[in-house]
């Protein structure tokens, strides 16, 4: 007994920190889905959820309800064990992947010496939900949609890795509190190495199954891909996965190419006022919150609103703390949490932007984009960063180096392109030689 | 509980899990459910890895079998006919041979392990388990670029080769 107290009292903040994740981040998947639907709505000229909650924003709790007392199908010549097992399978890498990342300087569960690849190695395993459960829903569409699922995670996670390789290559450490602090007091990474965020952000796409490259689902070939068979809570938590996976790479990439927890211009004190800027947003929004409460149709929903706008005042109060005198200390930790979120959102953001701009890609497009142009440009992006480093040892200046080492890339990028579309035999193209010949 | 109490009871469940893994692999019938042994015995593997203290060899077991050959392992499992497998004898008749090549086995390590134990070779130094080195990867990239700069140059010319010549062989037309 003594042992187990022991145990608590050494490690009790990171048992706390692991329990915060469990809880918040299926909420903030939630969140994240009807953030989806609002962009989507707004892209397409119409509002999105309106009706449970104000604004909707009730609309997670009440599809999580629904999904909860959902009827729960298993198909009758299913591997029962691993249909069952699969997405738990998925959801717990996504999870697990979490407890490297730092949110902020002092909101981490454990700080691990190869944090980066300990997420990437985890989150690789993510895969094996997919296959196995369209393997054991014994259904052509599943199968098919498992066998694209492999296809794809392989082809981009090589090219994902790369990209990772060229930003470990500048901070030169693998963990995720020090990559962050390598980035400090100077320009982040993706001022850097900008072909490697772009690699990174295309990849991540490819990885997380999401349109243009969400073939895994298609709908108009696949009906659901590897979730065709799964119903209710199954299918709930399979998309649970999907958008912690979201998460996750968002948080990777911002830790790695958008300066994690830092502020924007942290080094330049002109413009050290973007530290009231957390506290004002919220502050805006709750505003904007008890400004709307007495225009809602219904009491239920004002009182919905209000509870919003209170939570809202509340994070404010929280953001305002480090102006306080004598609680200045507090402003690395919530200040830094509030800056992660806001560019893990961002990317978010962009992730939901292509979704709704770009139309499918077929599946030998997709295959000749990972093998053909992404691939061999990351291993260059690699050679190029490590150009880069030697030239910025042998006391070069920064723009010559960066331009000198992103121009040569670019300019292999504009190869690939150019190969590629002769390969296609894209008519009117800049590589088609039928035309010349003929 | 003291950090080396943790680490052997660590040690000891990841030990069991892999020979468990390893055993159920060879003897469930289902093709795909012996790939899933095969990957619980590998985390185990990676599992054991990490109480050494060997951090990165940890992430790359897992990156490289689990996330990597394994996957490919399904995929193709996926491909081909599963239906055939499950009719097939599953073991050939020459048990008795293998279980002798098994005793054998057994007996020479078992004597090997008495032999050392005898001798005190066995002991782990005091200080160095449990704990995690944690400059590990920096260790382990400077002993492969400094000290075994030639023979990794080597090792990765020879996988090159073979990358080649997998690209070779299933290409009809270069």
């Amino acid at each position: 007994m003594t042992a187990l107290l022991e145990f608590l009292n050494t490690y009790m903040w990171r048992l706390i920190f692991a329990l915060v994740i469990v809880g918040v981040l299926p909420l903030l998947a939630g969140y994240v889905v009807l953030m989806e639907r609002k962009v989507m709505a707004d892209m397409q000229a119409r509002l999105g959820p309106m009706r449970v909650g104000p604004h909707g924003l009730l609309q997670p709790i009440a599809d999580a309800l629904k999904l909860l007392i959902k009827e729960d199908i298993i198909p009758e010549n299913a591997d029962k064990l691993v249909f069952w097992f699969a997405p738990v399978i998925s959801v717990t890498a996504a999870m697990v992947a979490y407890s490297a990342l730092a949110i902020g300087p002092f909101f981490q569960i454990a700080e691990l010496n190869i944090g980066l690849i300990f997420i990437v190695a985890i989150s690789s395993m993510g895969i094996f939900g997919i296959i196995l459960g369209g393997w054991a829903s014994n259904s052509h569409y599943s199968l098919l949609g498992a066998l694209r699922s492999t296809a794809q995670m392989i082809s981009y996670e090589t090219a994902a890795g790369l990209a990772l390789v060229g930003g470990v290559l500048l901070a030169g450490t693998l963990s995720t509190k020090q990559i962050v602090q390598a980035q400090q007091g100077g320009t982040w990474f993706v001022f850097v190495a900008p072909i490697g965020f772009f690699l990174y952000l295309v990849a991540s796409i490819a990885e997380t199954n999401r349109a243009p490259f969400d073939l895994p689902e298609a709908e108009s070939e696949l009906v659901a891909g590897y979730m065709t068979e799964y119903s209710g809570f199954r299918w709930a938590v399979y998309f649970l996965a999907e958008y912690a996976n979201m998460i996750v790479v968002a948080s990777i990439a911002t830790t790695l190419f958008l300066g994690g927890w830092l502020r924007p211009f942290g080094s330049i004190a002109a413009l050290d006022f973007l530290d009231f800027f957390p506290p004002l947003c919220f502050f805006v929004v709750a505003a904007y919150c008890f400004y709307r409460t007495p225009k809602q149709p219904e009491p239920i929903q004002s009182a919905v609103m209000a509870l919003f706008g209170g939570l809202c005042l509340l994070l404010a109060v929280a953001m305002a703390l480090p102006f306080v005198p004598g609680l200045a200390d507090s402003k690395p930790g919530l200040h830094g949490a509030f800056w992660f979120l806001l560019k893990v959102f961002l990317y978010i953001y962009s992730f939901m932007w292509i979704r709704f701009t770009f139309p499918r890609f077929r599946f030998d497009q997709l295959m000749r984009l990972g093998w053909y142009f992404m691939i061999p440009l990351s291993i260059v992006n690699v050679l190029g960063l490590g150009v880069y480093k030697v030239l910025r040892q042998l006391q070069w200046n920064r723009w010559p180096a960066f331009l000198l080492t992103t121009g040569g890339t670019l300019l292999v990028a504009i190869w690939l392109v150019w190969i590629a579309q002769k390969k296609a035999g894209i008519p009117g193209s800049v590589g088609d030689m039928t035309e010349a010949e003929g | 509980m003291t950090p080396t109490q943790i680490s052997q009871i660590a040690f000891y469940f990841f030990a069991g899990l892999a020979v468990l893994g390893a055993i159920l692999t060879v003897t469930v019938r289902n093709v795909v459910h012996s790939a899933i042994f095969l990957i619980t015995s590998l985390l185990a593997t990676a599992g054991i890895f990490l109480t050494l203290g060997a951090q990165f060899l940890f992430a790359v077991q897992i990156i490289l079998y689990v996330g990597g050959i394994m996957v490919l392992f399904i995929f193709v499992i996926m491909l081909v006919n599963l239906d055939v497998a499950l009719h097939q004898l599953q073991f050939n008749r020459q048990k008795w041979v293998a279980g002798l090549l098994a005793l054998v086995l057994g007996s020479q390590l078992g004597v090997a392990i008495w032999f050392a134990r005898a001798k005190g070779s066995l002991d782990i130094p005091s200080g160095r388990t449990g704990t995690l080195s944690p400059q590990n990867v920096e260790q382990f990239g400077l002993a492969l670029f400094e000290k075994y700069a030639l023979p990794f140059e080597i090792a990765s010319v020879l996988l090159l080769v073979a990358l080649i010549g997998a690209v070779v062989m299933t290409k009809k037309r270069i």
